[in-house]
């Protein structure tokens, strides 16, 4: 498999961090090498926040990604333009469509869109539409399958109130399979 | 149309890098028009300290001098002692002063340096990502009291301005809170006392402020406002400690 | 014990727990205050100790009494802090006391920044404290390794009585990576030593760095030297990344050690017989190690997160056979693979 250089970028609180912890379970449950490392200087006070997952077979090599990033999920504009320049010429970019209305996009990169906004708002509660964007990622890395996804976010909520774990799994679902 | 109000000469165009809610900006705002207003902010040296304030130097508009965690009264005795005419001050957190910098506070009020310290006092570590400080509140829970302050192995929370008050060196202490606009106006009077003490090389002053920290405390700005007022003043009585103008 | 992707800060307090710590002392300070948080929430929990000091100095004094009362212990802190416990880890040294100092570098000197580097290497092998003495460095490459050598550092710890260091880099504080760690109970061992308020056992036992005179003095340091030696000869640690037939060696450690594979890799691509030898052990150093590669290479490079610190033990080891170079970055910058790539490129003559 190619080596996977994700980028996750948003704001503070809108749950960038877990989006790639939670991709980096997924690929650790399926035996492949992970490393996950959060942006922690400065910009996070009031900032983008960011986290940089690599996924590969067997070594994952530098948990910093400097440039080449084969997939990378925004959720806001200032993170679409700070990192837009440093993807591979084949990368695939994910964005969120609630808040990225007019994406300029270099040729050559795949644009995928999720609403993240109306599928929480669809499945009951606008407050999880980091779940909305983690399953559209999910698909669109193309190493994951839906079930594996649902296992992670019941691992996550693991004895907290199973209508929160439901309701994490609806989002994820909906946005999981309403990519082609 | 006349001006009313405007941003003080005494603080730079830099935007302040406190979370939202965070009361380091009114504190900020009161030092730096003390200095104005008494005419002195073109002669003073700022020590900033290492907390939430550690830009300090960035916000106050007069020449800064960095120090180490907890060692701002030090290095205020250092500038001060070779610049006596100068204005020297210390804006440090209750971490910085009350943990690490307690030999630093004690002897310089001990040898009653002629200098100026505003204490932020808000009961928790903040830039560091919410750890217990020396005046946590018993049962406070922070990321290292997770089960709440427990006296029996953290101790109760320190006092320092009961503390330095006793120190014969101490010329001026007293202790305020930025919670409402009454109080406010009252820390801004007790810090332009602090600095026309030094003005007048009357010795060593302290002004300790109760402060919020909205973000470490999990609560919201107007809830951490009245924690202040209802909680941390309980626990920490509003007052002068000490007023006792050495001889010049 | 299966896999789980935790925090690096996270799996070190976690590890130090299994290996038998039971009292740790430590202030907050940024890249390492998640160790300093799961101490204070499981040291409890486990029938250990905990105590956010007053300073770092308080707490490598905590480590000195509750070390020199015979009980494995430990203390964590950030580049500036470990600058503060230099007096510490002497005093600790001289005594001959166990006690195991994780270090998460940041930028420096000074305040410097939060951001991760390598430029304590100086600081951690070379002693900040006064005399002659050594602290046993180990340096990890990731989360897992970091997990192995917390464990091993509280063995060596015990076994030589002296202090050891863990020093990884901000990053390693920071990510999260797959760890299975070893919960095993690490072995304890009799300290027959220590002062801990027991005369029953017939005589006293006294904890000190203090002689007054100078022969006795010079006895001490030289029991003290008699442990680096054998550090020196059976305790060295290090990983050869594709040395067999280099023909270009670099040396490296910690996190960026992955960037310089990296590198290794691209370089072979392109026909160039790169090797990378990666100190696990900072002190002792592999000096034999790199002086046995010289003979084959055209020019040894160093690379660091720092201004060049490491690349003069290499110097030392190398002792003129071929060139030295370096490479470097610093102030919380990471280098790339390609810019690796490029400095190795520089130096050749020519010669694929």
């Amino acid at each position: 498999m190619k080596k996977i250089k994700l980028v996750c970028a948003g704001f503070g609180g809108q749950g960038i961090l877990t989006i790639g912890q939670m991709i980096a379970m997924m690929a650790m449950q399926k035996g492949l090498a992970v490393s996950w490392i959060p942006s922690y200087g400065p910009e996070m006070r009031g900032g983008t926040a960011n986290c940089n997952v690599v996924i590969d077979e067997q070594d994952v090599g530098s948990p910093i990604i400097a440039d080449g990033i084969t997939h990378l999920l925004v959720m806001n504009q200032p993170a679409l333009d700070k990192f837009i320049s440093k993807m591979d010429k084949d990368g695939v970019v994910i964005i969120n469509q609630s808040l990225i209305k007019d994406p300029k996009i270099p040729s050559g990169l795949t644009l995928i869109g999720v609403d993240s906004y109306q599928i929480a708002q669809d499945v009951g509660n606008i407050k999880v539409q980091n779940m909305a964007a983690l399953g559209c990622l999910a698909k669109a890395l193309g190493l994951f399958n839906q079930a594996e996804g649902l296992s992670v976010i019941e691992d996550k909520f693991k004895g907290k109130d199973q209508t929160l774990v439901q309701l994490n799994q609806a989002a994820f679902s909906q946005a999981f399979n309403s990519q082609s | 149309m006349s001006v009313v109000f405007k941003k003080t000469r005494g603080l730079t165009d830099t935007p302040l890098s406190y979370c939202p809610g965070c009361t380091h900006g009114i504190i900020h705002r009161l030092v730096a028009e003390c200095l104005d207003e008494l005419g002195i902010l073109d002669q003073t040296i700022a020590i900033a300290s290492v907390g939430c304030s550690v830009m300090s130097y960035e916000y106050f508009n007069c020449d800064s001098i960095q120090a180490g965690h907890g060692r701002a009264p030090a290095v205020a005795t250092g500038a001060k002692r070779v610049h006596p005419d100068k204005i020297v001050f210390t804006y440090q957190g209750d971490g910085d002063l009350a943990s690490i910098g307690t030999a630093e506070i004690v002897h310089a009020a001990h040898r009653g340096e002629n200098i100026t310290v505003i204490f932020v006092n808000n009961a928790i570590y903040g830039m560091t990502g919410g750890q217990m400080a020396p005046t946590t509140l018993v049962n406070q829970v922070t990321t290292t009291s997770p089960f709440g302050r427990d006296v029996s192995l953290q101790g109760e929370p320190i006092r320092m301005s009961e503390l330095i008050s006793t120190i014969p060196g101490a010329s001026y202490v007293e202790r305020v809170m930025a919670a409402d606009p009454i109080s406010v106006r009252k820390a801004k009077a007790a810090i332009k006392k602090g600095f026309e003490r030094q003005m007048n090389k009357g010795g060593f002053s302290m002004i300790e402020i109760l402060s919020s920290c909205n973000i470490g405390w999990g609560k919201n700005p107007s809830d951490s406002l009245k924690y202040i007022k209802n909680e941390m003043a309980a626990y920490f009585p509003l007052g002068v400690y000490k007023d006792k103008e050495k001889p010049v | 014990m299966s896999k789980v992707l935790m925090k690096g800060n996270e799996a070190i307090a976690k590890a130090a727990i299994y290996a038998g710590c039971k009292a740790y002392f430590g202030y907050p300070i940024t890249p390492q205050n998640e160790i300093t948080e799961y101490m204070a929430k499981y040291m409890a929990l486990s029938k250990g100790v905990f105590v956010q000091a007053e300073s770092e100095i308080a707490a490598i004094n905590m480590v000195y009494g509750a070390a020199g009362a015979g009980v494995r212990t430990m203390t964590s802190s950030s580049s500036p802090g470990i600058a503060l416990k230099q007096e510490g880890i002497s005093y600790c040294a001289g005594a001959e006391l166990p006690a195991v100092i994780v270090s998460v570098s940041r930028g420096g000197p000074g305040l410097g920044n939060i951001l991760p580097a390598q430029s304590d290497y100086n600081q951690a092998t070379r002693g900040g404290g006064n005399g002659d003495y050594k602290v046993f460095v180990l340096s990890p490459n990731g989360v897992q390794e970091a997990t192995d050598m917390v464990r091993h550092a509280f063995y060596l710890a015990d076994k030589y009585r002296n202090p050891v260091m863990v020093l990884a880099d901000g990053m390693i504080g920071q990510m999260m990576e797959p760890v299975e760690l070893n919960i095993e109970p690490l072995e304890t061992i009799e300290k027959p030593w220590a002062a801990d308020g027991n005369l029953e056992r017939g005589y006293r036992n006294i904890i000190n760095s203090l002689y007054l005179n100078s022969k006795p003095l010079e006895e001490h340091n030289h029991v003290l030297n008699a442990k680096y030696l054998e550090w020196e000869a059976n305790e060295v640690m290090v990983d050869y990344y594709q040395c067999e037939d280099a023909t270009v060696l670099l040396v490296a450690y910690g996190t960026p050690s992955r960037i310089v594979k990296s590198a290794v890799n691209k370089l072979r691509a392109e026909g160039i017989k790169a090797g990378l030898l990666r100190p696990k052990t900072l002190y002792p150093f592999p000096s034999k190690e790199i002086s046995a590669l010289c003979p084959q290479v055209e020019f040894v490079l160093s690379a660091e997160l720092s201004m060049g610190q490491m690349v003069q033990d290499v110097r030392l080891a190398v002792n003129g056979q071929v060139p030295v170079y370096f490479y470097g970055r610093t102030g919380g910058v990471v280098f790339e693979d390609k810019e690796i790539v490029d400095a190795v490129k520089s130096h050749l003559g020519g010669v694929k």
